[in-house]
């Protein structure tokens, strides 16, 4: 197939993905700012959804305060910020018309509806009326889109990057997100000078929301409970979102859907970019919970981060845009 | 001035029915019996399907409010431009008649030059026409074929006797778009009225992707039994996207644009996500100029660089062939009829218009005397612009063209304003006749031939003769009728 279709397949995908995620991160926090709290977390809860999309500088020059209208505002509908819902839905319904021809019809039609939808939505102002009830659309439309997807595409090299798309960028995500959360609840959460601090009752509420909220957000608050069978526990947040293979949006789940789908469009040929995206996942199979927090979550997910967007870099090079003739 | 309606013999008037022509009866009493209530419903639900399928063109320099480019619909008119079989057939022996004759001239024009040689057509009018491309002389292309897909415009207008009378108005030897709204305005009635279709005998187009393919593979230079075909568009801001897009899906070969393709040891080969891979014919829907920034426009990036050259060492097939737009030139057109005579020695089926050349001093002041009355066009303009119709202009209007064809009298034709033959539409105030044109699609590989029809399309203001979709016109389904 051209690269360039395989280009915007791969893009499409990504941004439907990153939609998702985005509104999955705002509606637990729209949420949990509707339970009762100090002005102060409140803020620093709204702060993190910024810092995840590495956005708290250009939401800065445009808002005087940090504060839930604002930042929802921000990162659904403000078409100049490249992150916000509407210019994810729009990116992914511009990659799908560019090779629309390439797209099942009802690929096509989920994307083209999507958008005629959303921007129905935010003209009439029915997010402003129920956030939440948006939220959910936005995540319901991805979950259409990857359904029909799956269940109509061709299983050729289409499908395999598109997929791929879907689960670079999912990877992306949950890292970012969990590092921006456990980040917000102290420096350097583990191994850092509070931890073993004496706890007492109300931090212990709070953690309760905090950490269920995280994975509310990633719909793991029921998987959670299913696979630990226990309260819930930071470091066992961590493990279930960043090594557990059963935990679908974790990055280990993720990463086997990246090289599953690398693997089908490399044949037989030698890919380097096969080798490095094996070489991350295995670190994720074979890797533990407390080594991990040993050396430091944060630095952890900060050179994950990195990782991931050289290999997408890679898969670019390899087969979306090759430079050479 | 003299009316043809193609349903109606006699308009309804307050307190008077009119009367229906025969081929369109079954159908009139079928609107007749439809509640107006449901064929409005179904009016908005065909737009709302339009919308959801992106079936919408871009307007050039057109913006939304958030910046990006506006799609638009072209309207689709729910009553249907119902031509009766045996009317169509001469139609089609005459469409075979022209665009065999049109590429013989260009073939012609670029080898012997027999047609100059004999004094049929001026020289000059060739040699100092812009669309003449010099680096085709000489250049054989496969079967001889230039225009494989023409789009020929028919209009229909009264004879004295009031019988309505084809005329081609203009041939579409380039890149005539407009085939993917005949398919996707049948697939639409069909949605919409089932019913019709079990009452009526239409004859089908939804093969038109099938024989386009045939044609494209038919002109490939390649000794492969498997030639690759692709369709190259300027990607997805031209107005014709979804066109494209369309096509290259229907027929199922790669839609790519200039970026895709480079030129290495004079053949074309497309960037795939598995390394190059050869391109044996390029349906192209970009424009000459563009194709090759190493021979035409340096600035551009909608081509690719060398194709020329593998085109040349015959390589690759460009379809339609680069100079076709010689034989299309408003200047030319009124030598086809001659060109029908000199090539295939027949009598022209279908009638031109009648054209004065404005480079000719009688002419001229026969125009600049009756501008009025006339309908004047730019040799190379198309689309609905650069045209002043007479009868429909302001005084300031007509005086500003009398300045521009006095000061370029070789850039212009003129031709009487025929008044074009209407159809039954619906408008806001109900329904009403509208002016209505006709742009057949005629296919030439190993033989010419064409899907029953074409793409209708109708001036949706009232009085107006402008059916172009960029400038407020719409379409219609065209039913051949068999009886």
């Amino acid at each position: 197939m051209l690269s360039r279709t395989a280009d915007h397949l791969f893009w499409m995908s990504r941004y439907m993905e990153r939609a998702e995620n985005t509104a999955r991160m705002l509606n637990v926090s729209y949420e949990t700012s509707l339970l009762p709290q100090s002005a102060a977390a409140v803020e620093a809860g709204w702060e993190g959804i910024l810092s995840i999309s590495e956005l708290l500088p250009s939401y800065l020059s445009l808002y005087k305060s940090i504060n839930p209208r604002d930042v929802m505002a921000f990162m659904v509908k403000d078409v100049d910020n490249p992150s916000s819902i509407i210019s994810c839905l729009r990116a992914a319904r511009e990659n799908a018309r560019a090779v629309r021809g390439t797209l099942t019809t009802e690929v096509w039609e989920t994307q083209n509806q999507t958008w005629l939808e959303v921007n129905r939505m935010l003209k009439s102002g029915e997010f402003e009326r129920d956030p939440g009830q948006f939220f959910e659309w936005v995540k319901f439309r991805s979950h259409l889109s990857r359904g029909v997807t799956v269940g109509t595409m061709l299983m050729d090299e289409s499908l395999y990057f598109m997929r791929m798309g879907t689960f670079l960028e999912r990877a992306d995500n949950t890292a970012r997100l969990v590092d921006v959360k456990f980040h917000a609840m102290n420096n350097d959460f583990f191994g850092a000078p509070q931890y073993g601090a004496p706890e007492t009752e109300s931090t212990q509420e709070y953690d309760f929301y905090h950490w269920s909220a995280i994975l509310r957000s990633v719909s793991g608050f029921e998987v959670y409970r299913k696979v630990y069978r226990d309260v819930i526990r930071p470091e066992r947040v961590a493990e279930l979102l960043i090594l557990r293979p059963d935990m679908p949006r974790s990055l280990h789940a993720s990463l086997n859907e990246v090289v599953s789908n690398l693997a089908l469009v490399s044949h037989d040929r030698e890919s380097d970019t096969l080798r490095h995206a094996g070489r991350l996942r295995s670190e994720l199979a074979f890797g533990r919970i407390d080594e991990i927090l040993a050396t430091g979550l944060h630095a952890y997910l900060t050179q994950f981060l990195d990782r991931v967007n050289v290999l997408g870099g890679r898969i670019s090079r390899e087969f979306l845009m090759p430079l050479a003739a | 001035m003299r009316q043809f309606d193609e349903m109606y013999s006699r308009l309804p008037a307050s307190g008077d029915a009119g009367e229906v022509r025969k081929h369109y009866e079954a159908y009139a009493r079928w609107l007749q019996a439809q509640d107006p209530q449901m064929m409005a419903s179904r009016r908005e639900e065909a737009e709302m399907i339009f919308r959801r399928v992106g079936i919408t063109f871009a307007v050039y320099g057109d913006k939304d409010e958030d910046g990006s480019g506006t799609e638009r619909l072209i309207p689709f008119d729910l009553i249907p431009r119902v031509i009766a079989a045996k009317e169509w057939k001469g139609m089609e022996a005459g469409l075979v008649q022209r665009v065999t004759a049109l590429n013989r001239f260009i073939h012609d024009v670029y080898h012997d030059q027999e047609i100059l040689k004999a004094g049929v057509i001026p020289r000059e009018q060739i040699e100092h026409n812009a669309q003449f491309r010099p680096e085709m002389v000489g250049v054989d292309v496969p079967n001889n074929i230039y225009s494989h897909i023409s789009g020929i415009d028919i209009v229909r207008a009264p004879d004295s006797a009031g019988n309505g009378e084809y005329y081609v108005l203009e041939d579409n030897l380039r890149v005539p778009s407009g085939v993917s709204y005949m398919l996707e305005d049948r697939k639409m009635m069909m949605r919409l009225f089932p019913e019709l279709f079990s009452q009526h005998r239409v004859a089908p187009v939804a093969h038109y992707p099938d024989l386009l393919l045939e044609t494209l593979r038919a002109s490939s230079p390649a000794t492969t039994a498997e030639p690759t075909v692709v369709v190259l568009t300027p990607g997805m801001y031209n107005s014709a996207y979804f066109e494209h897009a369309f096509l290259a899906q229907q027929m199922g070969v790669e839609l790519v644009e200039g970026q895709d393709l480079f030129v290495k040891d004079k053949f074309v080969y497309m960037r795939t996500t598995r390394g190059p891979k050869r391109v044996d014919v390029i349906y192209r829907r970009v424009d000459d100029d563009f194709l090759d920034p190493s021979v035409f426009r340096p600035t551009s990036t909608l081509g690719c660089a060398g194709l020329m050259e593998a085109y040349k060492a015959g390589h690759v097939a460009i379809c339609n062939a680069v100079g076709t737009g010689v034989a299309d030139d408003k200047s030319i057109y009124p030598y086809v009829p001659d060109m029908i005579k000199f090539y295939l020695g027949e009598e022209p089926i279908l009638k031109n218009v009648p054209t004065y050349k404005c480079r000719k001093p009688d002419d001229l002041q026969y125009t600049l005397a009756n501008l009025k009355d006339l309908v004047v066009k730019e040799v190379h303009g198309a689309g609905g612009y650069g045209m002043l119709v007479g009868p429909a202009s302001t005084k300031e209007e007509i005086e500003r063209f009398r300045g521009a064809l006095l000061a370029n009298p070789e850039g212009y034709i003129a031709q009487p304003t025929l008044s074009l033959s209407s159809c039954p539409t619906f408008v806001e105030s109900g329904i009403a006749p509208r002016h209505i044109d006709l742009r057949p699609f005629v296919l030439s590989g190993r033989t010419v031939q064409m899907v029953p029809g074409g793409l209708t399309r109708v001036a949706l203001k009232e009085g107006s003769l402008v059916v172009n979709s960029s400038q407020g016109g719409g379409t219609k389904d065209t039913w051949i009728l068999q009886d």
